[in-house]
């Protein structure tokens, strides 16, 4: 960590955005992780997203869980509303959270360690309900705070630093986000911020359950060669099947581009996701397909990233269950507790 | 573009702003850090073997250290006005405060290596000369018409900017390592001193003419009209110890000030300064202006004088003509009278402060020497010589008025060129600097230099109370910062010589500088042309005047451009470096004065 804090003084030139902050203001506390650590970028890629999309701070909440992974909310948004839950419980407080407030914006930030193994209960529920929220998890593949035990995203026949070899199969978190029908689905990498901020942008505008897996290099215990998600291997084995441009409002069209090669996705709030298709032709709306294409992929040693599912007629857990559109702590006490009559009408409807 | 050689020593040399912008390239950031550590006789001392008056330019400097301060840059858009470290009074908390550092001057030299040198005027170049040459044995000679020793320093410059016993301290210093003083001693003719057979003779009377004014009324009225630098040292020497209650100055420059402060005190109440041009394009320093101004004195602007008002012989006032500025194609400014009627501005006396010239009547045209059309010796701006190679020039005299730090530089540039010239080498080889790059790392998070940024704005010098500064002309006005003021000051200086070094083979391309930076410095990207790329950064790097730093490889092929404009030097990207890609690393750049270091071989660079 660093002793001093990260001086207030900005660039001259430092713009403002529309609701009149500059991206500093999107900053935390400085960082308690070590030197390098690929959550720190994260947290950067954060910043200036929610800065690009003119987010007010405190009309988000950001929730995490236990874990390198998860103190990193202190460290970005701190002037926004946050949540740190016991470990692997950040989905349902979440989703408690989004069920009573859908005004806010939620970003769940969790880690492997925090997500595939003692919360991955609560992992899939979220995903499957459709919660609106972005589910961003910094996987490094290591237990960092526990000096580097492989953890359950740790690819089989990696290495650790000492040299051992991880003998389980691992969670595949892409995988089980796809099959359990998060609409919103993609992998980016910590080195490359050119590639998740557009997608953090696309995430939290998303209606529905967005979930991004970020490789996040553990510099301290996983960034050696025989490991899978070092920066190395990483930048080596990157299997990027699109660029993502988020637009807000109408975009321009695009005359530059051969015909096939720009997909623009229109999202329920107007704006629209821009994808560039780089090499094999990739269809992000076909569910099944990316689910083939990326455990291909996977098996020929690669890290395939990008945009890989944007369900196009996404819908959330609010919309399933027909709840009020207004805020729970916007309601009168007389419409949150009807009294005793309305009670004896539900009663009677269920006899 | 290519990778940054930073082996070049201008590199890092440039990022440090005041000393590259300091005619003697004074370690600023390292006497400053002394300075807030208590250290005065060692921050004097790095003074004093760069600049040889740290008491007198703490005091007088023309400064152009803190426009080039890196702070200004960094306050911008940051506080309320940005504001450079006072470097300049922070030099004279040095001077102020030390113990007695004689101990650690050079020592005379034992014995006389039998060259024989003449300076011509006892000014700060002359005296720069003199310190440089003397411990290495030659005999030096210093000539000047006043009785004591100091030039324009002792002449010029009001005592309530600059106490007497300042000047006898450091100019004591110079004459005590065996100089000969012949004061009183004018120099009448080159010729007869060159017949006197010194290997070299350096020039350094400064330029003493100030220009006069020729209007109607001129000659009538002239027991009221003086020019401005005739009468500073007039009033200097205590010739002159009173003035006219009403007075007139003319000239905008430093000049200009020192006279109308003076008359301040020697009894003009009613004293203003009438300059042609406007305000914001007077050639006096911004702050001189302001201690004019503090002292009650307007400046009144667009006055062209048209005569001097005299009766029965007496001056009774002086007219000017009302102008108003208009800009041509060109760009050049032309005064346009405004066609109101003329301004009278009744008056006792009146200085005359519009510029001075160098003159040489005393050089002989048929010595072979070479001048210009203006009447100025041709030189050779690196070695200073004349067309007669023994014959040396600098400060004032070389190229016009400057100010005393270009004195001390030239006296300096002068000394290695005789220094080299008479060990039989040639002068216009030039030495390079002496260079050191040393990390600053104690421990994981821990540098040698304060490296947290203080947010304050910059610190007003105390001054004596105006009744007391106003009625004798003595009386020190600025009482310079306290120890404690001194630190606080000191805690502004952003150590741009605790250099960020980049090792493109030990980085992993994480981004934590990048993402760390409180200033947005820091980019990785494509190679690309200059203008292109300044365009594409973290933060666009629009002062083409600060270079981009560039590193290369890194294993994605991309580069590291680091805009060294408003980098803090606070270190953090060192600190979140996992690889200890980024040092930081003190760059120490001493120039290389006359004596075995500026002769071949020549040093190389670090």
């Amino acid at each position: 960590m660093t002793w001093m804090t990260k001086p207030k003084m900005h660039h001259p030139t430092l713009p403002k955005n529309q609701v009149g902050y500059t991206r500093r203001d999107y900053e935390g506390k400085v960082s308690t992780l070590c030197a390098g650590c690929g959550h720190d970028s994260i947290s950067a890629a954060v910043i200036q997203a929610c800065w690009e999309l003119e987010i007010q701070p405190h009309r988000l909440a950001k929730l995490s869980g236990i874990g390198c992974s998860s103190k990193t909310p202190d460290y970005f948004l701190g002037q926004s509303h946050g949540f740190n839950t016991v470990h692997g419980r950040m989905p349902s407080a979440l989703t408690g959270a989004q069920l009573a407030n859908r005004d806010l914006v939620y970003l769940g930030v969790s880690g492997d360690g925090d997500s595939a193994s003692i919360g991955i209960g609560q992992f899939v529920h979220a995903l499957r309900r459709g919660v609106n929220m972005l589910y961003l998890v910094e996987n490094n593949g290591v237990y960092g705070l526990t000096k580097g035990q492989f953890s359950a995203t740790a690819d089989q026949g990696s290495a650790s630093k000492k040299g051992a070899i991880n003998t389980d199969s691992p969670v595949d978190l892409i995988g089980l986000a796809l099959q359990l029908g998060a609409t919103f689905v993609a992998r980016s990498f910590s080195g490359d911020k050119a590639q998740l901020v557009p997608l953090i942008k696309a995430a939290i505008r998303h209606r529905g359950a967005a979930f991004i897996d970020v490789i996040s290099p553990c510099v301290a215990f996983n960034n050696h060669t025989g490991s899978t998600k070092s920066y190395d291997y990483v930048r080596q084995h990157n299997d990027a099947v699109n660029r993502v441009e988020f637009i807000e409002g109408k975009p321009a069209i695009e005359v530059d581009y051969p015909e096939g090669s720009v997909l623009d996705v229109p999202q329920h709030d107007g704006s629209v996701i821009r994808l560039r298709k780089s090499g094999e032709d990739y269809d992000p709306c076909d569910r099944i397909a990316a689910l083939n294409y990326i455990a291909r992929h996977h098996a020929a040693g690669e890290v395939v990233t990008g945009l890989l599912h944007l369900d196009p007629e996404a819908r959330d857990y609010h919309q399933h269950l027909n709840t009020t559109r207004t805020p729970l702590n916007a309601l009168s006490t007389e419409q949150l507790c009807p009294g005793a009559e309305a009670l004896e009408q539900v009663n009677k409807r269920l006899r | 573009m290519h990778v940054t050689d930073i082996a070049d020593p201008n590199y890092f040399h440039k990022v440090v702003d005041c000393q590259w912008a300091c005619p003697a390239h004074t370690p600023v950031p390292e006497y400053i850090r002394l300075i807030a550590a208590g250290r005065y006789a060692d921050a004097y001392m790095i003074n004093w073997y760069s600049n040889v008056f740290p008491g007198v330019l703490g005091r007088t400097c023309d400064r152009p250290c803190e426009p080039a301060c890196r702070r200004v840059r960094v306050e911008e858009n940051n506080g309320e006005s940005p504001e450079p470290v006072a470097i300049c009074r922070l030099k004279r908390v040095a001077a102020d405060y030390k113990s007695d550092i004689r101990h650690r001057l050079p020592s005379a030299a034992k014995s006389p290596n039998g060259k024989r040198i003449a300076c011509v005027g006892a000014g700060p170049a002359s005296l720069t000369v003199a310190r440089d040459l003397l411990p290495l044995g030659y005999a030096v000679t210093i000539f000047d018409a006043d009785p004591k020793a100091g030039g324009f320093i002792r002449s010029q410059i009001p005592r309530f900017r600059l106490p007497e016993s300042v000047i006898d301290e450091e100019v004591g210093y110079i004459l005590d390592l065996g100089a000969e003083f012949r004061g009183g001693q004018r120099i009448d003719s080159l010729k007869a001193l060159l017949a006197e057979n010194y290997d070299a003779v350096f020039v350094g009377c400064g330029a003493p003419r100030g220009r006069d004014l020729d209007l109607p009324g001129r000659q009538e009225a002239s027991k009221y009209i003086h020019l401005g630098i005739d009468w500073l040292a007039s009033v200097s020497f205590e010739h002159v110890d009173k003035v006219g209650p009403r007075v007139i100055v003319l000239g905008g420059g430093n000049t200009a000030m020192d006279c109308c402060r003076s008359a301040r005190r020697l009894g003009g109440s009613d004293v203003k300064v009438v300059v042609r041009s406007g305000f914001e394009e007077m050639k006096a320093s911004p702050w001189e202006k302001e201690d004019a101004q503090h002292e009650g004195i307007p400046i009144l602007n667009y006055l062209v004088p048209k005569a001097f008002l005299h009766e029965d012989g007496k001056l009774t006032g002086m007219q000017f003509q009302k102008v108003r500025p208009e800009y041509g194609e060109d760009g050049r400014r032309k005064l346009i009278p405004t066609g109101e009627p003329d301004q009278i501005i009744e008056c006792d006396e009146v200085l005359l402060a519009v510029g001075q010239e160098n003159a040489f009547p005393w050089i002989e045209r048929d010595l072979g020497m070479e001048f210009d059309r203006w009447g100025l010796p041709v030189l050779d701006e690196h070695t200073l010589q004349s067309t007669l190679p023994n014959v040396l020039f600098g400060g004032d005299a070389a190229f016009g008025p400057k100010n005393i730090i270009w004195a001390v530089a030239h006296g300096h540039e002068a000394a290695v060129s005789i220094d080299k010239m008479l060990s039989g080498e040639d002068p216009s080889e030039r030495p390079l600097p002496a260079v050191q790059l040393i990390s600053q790392k104690m421990g994981i998070h821990e540098w040698s230099y304060d490296n947290a940024i203080d947010p304050d704005q910059r610190n007003k010098v105390p001054w004596a109370p105006a009744e007391q500064t106003l009625s004798n002309i003595g009386v020190e006005v600025e009482l310079g910062f306290d120890p404690a003021l001194a630190v606080r000051e000191a805690a502004r200086c952003l150590n741009c010589d605790a250099q960020t070094v980049f090792t493109g083979n030990k980085c992993i391309e994480c981004d934590a500088c990048v993402d760390i930076c409180p200033m947005d410095c820091i980019s990785f990207t494509e190679d690309g042309e200059e203008p292109d790329l300044r365009q594409r950064l973290t933060a666009p790097a629009q002062n083409l005047t600060q270079d981009l730093y560039i590193g290369g490889d890194l294993k994605t092929g991309r580069i590291m451009v680091k805009d060294e404009d408003v980098c803090l030097h606070c270190g953090l990207c060192a600190e979140r470096c996992p690889t200890g890609a980024w040092d930081m690393q003190k760059f120490f750049l001493e120039m290389t004065h006359a004596g075995p270091k500026c002769r071949t071989p020549g040093r190389k660079a670090a």
